[in-house]
């Protein structure tokens, strides 16, 4: 039998938010840790959490398991499970809806402040704006974000000041759209971007590449944005 | 695009780059104080022939402005991150502008202060 700690607060009923305990049998089998919560979701109707593809496309269920950010439908019991106890949380920083349900209002504030469109003024050719294989691969490691959030919300700056600091997912995307040789406002992008907080609140403190559960680099993309900064400003 | 009044320079690039050369003048200087004071058999009269001269003057100078600017850097944004109305309410605005004020105050002081007492040499 395996313990199942879940972070439960219900704003209609509860005063305050408070850790259930469920006994969970998965029969000795190393299941991802959202299949433990459809388990609990069957016995405990009331449980609330987000989820829709189940493999780790669509990054609806990002929540902190284990004391680390990521997504259940791609974290396996054998990685988070310590003396048969797990312990799942709602991702830290942003406002609690209901149970793992957080608002995610402010993170995707930051996202829309980046622009994450192609800007192109040029007039459009008559099929497509090509890219050589070597303007395209500047792409690679930045489009596959899934804006599943679970870097900004383990990103310290990002708690501290959510309304200001872009956080690394939104830098991520900042940089995607720098990079993308399609996209001529890199002026105007990177002026947006020159103030105290909306990139240089970032330390480096690189709990963002500890967690992404796609892999990706937020602190380098940002490394990038400093030096187009560095070189637009020299 | 934020803006922010108590930041020492306008824009985050330059207090970022401020932050990087201030830390460097100061790492030299620490270096060189420790070194000249290991390879040198110091007294009275050698340290005040080193202060006297203009370079040696220079030097502390820069160092003691590249400390006031890299605190002030440095508290505004511990500050920023801790001192505001998100954590704790209306009165942090009034709280964090006192505290930055006095900071600013005091780093200025310490800069007049020490020009004061190494031209006094
Ligand atoms: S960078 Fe990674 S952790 Fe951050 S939102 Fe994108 S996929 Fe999620
Ligand atoms: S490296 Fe920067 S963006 Fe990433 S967690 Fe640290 S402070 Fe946040
Ligand atoms: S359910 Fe889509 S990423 Fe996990």
């Amino acid at each position: 039998m395996l313990t199942v700690s879940v972070y439960r607060y219900n704003p209609e009923t509860d005063a305050e938010p408070y850790m259930q305990d469920y006994q969970v049998d998965t029969k000795g089998k190393d299941v991802m840790v959202l299949d433990v919560l459809e388990m609990l979701k069957a016995e405990d109707n009331s449980l609330v959490y987000r989820r829709s593809c189940r493999e780790g496309v669509c990054g609806s269920d990002g929540m902190n398991i284990a004391g680390k950010n990521g997504l259940a439908c791609i974290t396996p019991l054998s990685e988070v499970v310590k003396n048969n106890k797990l312990v799942i949380r709602p991702l830290p920083g942003l406002p609690v809806i209901r149970d793992l349900v957080i608002d995610m209002t402010q993170f995707y504030a930051q996202y829309e402040k980046i622009k994450p469109y192609l800007i192109n003024d040029t007039p459009a050719p008559a099929i497509e704006r090509l890219q050589s294989p070597e303007e395209r691969a500047k792409l690679d490691g930045l489009y596959e974000c899934i804006l599943c959030a679970c870097c900004s919300t383990a990103c310290p700056s990002f708690w501290w000041n959510p309304d200001k600091f872009i956080g690394p997912s939104g830098l991520l995307q900042a940089y995607r759209f720098l990079a993308d040789s399609r996209d001529t406002a890199t002026e105007q992008r990177l002026a947006e971007l020159d103030d105290p907080f909306s990139v240089f609140r970032c330390h480096g403190i690189m709990n963002c590449v500890q967690v992404c559960p796609k892999g990706l680099n937020p602190t380098r993309a940002i490394g990038h944005i400093r030096n187009m900064l560095l070189r637009s400003a020299a | 695009m934020v803006t922010s009044v108590t930041s020492f320079g306008r824009s985050g690039l330059s207090d970022w780059l401020l932050q990087r050369i201030t830390a460097v003048i100061m790492t030299a200087y620490l270096v060189f104080v420790v070194v000249y004071f290991a390879a040198n058999d110091v007294d009275y009269a050698s340290w005040l022939a080193l202060n006297q001269c203009l370079p040696m003057k220079m030097f502390s100078l820069l160092t003691v402005l590249s400390i006031a600017i890299h605190s002030w850097i440095g508290m505004w944004g511990v500050l920023t991150d801790y001192v505001t109305v998100r954590l704790m309410g209306a009165k942090a605005t009034a709280l964090r502008m006192l505290f930055q004020l006095g900071m600013i105050a005091v780093s200025l002081l310490y800069v007049v202060w020490a020009i004061d007492i190494l031209w006094g040499i």
